[in-house]
């Protein structure tokens, strides 16, 4: 009687603990969310915000606009060239990686994974702004397509793994040649779950501030030519927050809650294609 | 129905191996023309190994080699290096049927479309491949869905509809009916009768019933207890076989003694 008593305080206080932690490790993104949002409200409530380009302190009517089309820009190029490259090498290893080469592959790309953000920006700007001597969205670009590239790879391959090998053998008993057979059957087979490992690249990079800081620098007018520097969300709010100016800091808060958004937006929208492709991989 | 009767495969001293492990050895026997061929034997015998060196469908696997010749119309297939050709001329049909994620009428013009054929050829071919697989009644209202939407029995005929527009010679069934119900196996079985007048057919199939339903002959292979390796233990017209077994161990097999 008393050992089971004993047990069911043990189980209640081992229960108690895990919820209290996990409880514990939602609190810090709860606060996140609450403070952007709260704090970001107010300038989000404007259209100017959208609309217009940023302004000096002390000017009313500064938006965020030359961030947005500087996202838009940056984050299209890197994907661009990330994703293509990304997509074939995660087929590669998925279908044909067996050998050697394959994994110093995986290997790369597992250290890229980690690599620090900041010194993707310092190889691109050795890279490109050196030689070009000047700052350009391309150069960011070149810097968050490194970043977006082991993100890609690694998830076309769990996608394109996902396809049950039945498939694959079906394909090739119609003698059809195995590389038409890996992109033109297998490939739209996985093409869910492709999209949403390109989503979540697209996703981290367009919050990656390091990798654009010396890269596209930032610029406080509305460019879109991507060899001119440029400015992206995140970058405003790094260099607003830094200004002394509350009118500035109101403004990289909004900024903040935007990016926020985008990338929530996008990270719920890669969760929702990804169910689509465990569906459809278990009807295979 | 067995009786005169061209071979289609001459399969000849065929050994087969996993790496250095031996799955098949001195497999020597022929696979008449237009007739059904079943391929029966407990698990592990080597049915599947067997019927996947037809198509050369083992040479996805690294370390998998066959040794010794198996002539269709007088070329070697093992040897052969236009693999693309041969596996047009041998098709497949795997045991989960196996739709591709795209509509009822794309899965069958998959092949012909990637073969580069013409348009018109293509469009009748879904047709004519969908009725010689005795599917058109009932989907010819509804080919643009999706074929995962199709039951497991029609999903299995769809998978030889698109076997058959590529216009192969030899269709080579693993399991095909294992993962069905009876009905569903019963229109496959009829299907393969109607496909015999036209096709090679060799069929593996654990379900001995099934093969003295349908097949014309049969082989019996066992696993060597010494070597570990399968063995064909006896070819025979299917009757003969069943009826009149020559070697003590297939009577044993089809009286359930074992296996």
């Amino acid at each position: 009687m008393r050992r089971n008593l004993w047990r069911r305080f043990g189980s209640t206080f081992a229960m108690g603990a895990v919820y209290g932690l996990t409880g514990l490790a939602l609190v810090p993104l709860g606060l996140v969310l609450w403070f952007t949002t709260a704090k970001g409200l107010p300038s989000v409530a404007h259209m100017e915000f959208f609309t217009n380009a940023q302004r000096p302190s002390g000017i009313p009517g500064g938006g965020v606009a030359n961030a947005i089309v500087g996202t838009a820009i940056v984050v299209s190029l890197a994907s661009l060239a990330a994703i293509p490259i990304g997509v074939l090498s995660g087929i590669y290893l998925a279908e044909y990686g067996a050998g050697r080469w394959a994994s110093w592959v995986r290997l790369a790309s597992d250290v890229l994974v980690g690599a620090p953000s900041i010194a993707l920006g310092l190889f691109a700007f050795a890279l490109v702004v050196v030689p070009q001597h000047h700052y350009s969205a391309i150069a960011a670009s070149v810097a968050l397509s490194v970043l977006m590239l082991p993100v890609v790879i690694r998830t076309t391959e769990g996608a394109v793994g996902l396809i049950p090998n039945g498939l694959r053998e079906s394909g090739l008993a119609l003698g059809l040649p195995r590389w038409r057979v890996s992109l033109q059957l297998i490939l739209p087979a996985a093409a869910p779950g492709v999209i949403t490992g390109a989503l979540l690249a697209i996703a981290r990079a367009a919050g990656e501030t390091a990798p654009v800081l010396f890269t596209a620098l930032g610029n406080q007018n509305l460019v879109f030519d991507p060899t001119r520097a440029m400015s992206t969300l995140p970058l405003v709010v790094f260099r607003d927050a830094l200004t002394p100016y509350k009118d500035l800091q109101q403004e990289a808060w909004g900024a903040a809650l935007l990016l926020m958004v985008m990338v929530l937006v996008i990270n719920l929208g890669s969760r929702w294609v990804l169910r689509r492709q465990i569906r459809l991989a278990r009807q295979l | 129905m067995p009786g005169a009767a061209g071979t289609k495969l001459e399969v000849d001293s065929l050994s087969f191996f996993y790496g250095k492990t031996r799955a098949l050895k001195d497999v020597t026997f022929n696979i008449p023309e237009r007739r059904i061929t079943a391929i029966i034997g407990p698990s592990g015998c080597g049915k599947t190994t067997l019927l996947r060196v037809f198509n050369r469908m083992y040479d996805l696997v690294p370390g998998a080699r066959a040794q010794g010749t198996v002539l269709m119309d007088g070329n070697d297939i093992v040897t052969t290096t236009k693999l693309l050709d041969l596996r047009q001329k041998v098709g497949m049909v795997f045991q989960r049927p196996s739709p591709f994620p795209m509509s009822i009428r794309d899965n069958v013009a998959f092949g012909p479309r990637l073969l580069g054929w013409n348009k018109t050829r293509v469009k009748e071919l879904v047709r004519s491949s969908l009725e010689a697989a005795a599917l058109w009644d009932e989907v010819s209202d509804r080919l643009d869905e999706p074929a995962t939407s199709l039951s497991g029995g029609q999903q299995q005929r769809l998978v030889i509809a698109r076997c058959l527009a590529v216009s192969p010679e030899v269709i080579l069934m693993d399991e095909p009916c294992s993962a069905l119900d009876p009905v569903a196996t019963l229109k496959i079985e009829d299907l393969m009768v109607q496909l015999a007048r036209d096709y090679t057919i060799v069929i593996v199939t654990h379900n001995m019933q099934q093969a003295a339903r349908v097949s014309d002959f049969t082989a019996f292979m066992l696993m060597n207890p010494e070597g570990r390796h399968g063995e064909l233990i006896e070819f025979a017209p299917t009757a003969d076989l069943f009826n009149a077994p020559r070697d003590p161990r297939t009577e044993a097999y089809i009286t359930g003694r074992f296996g």
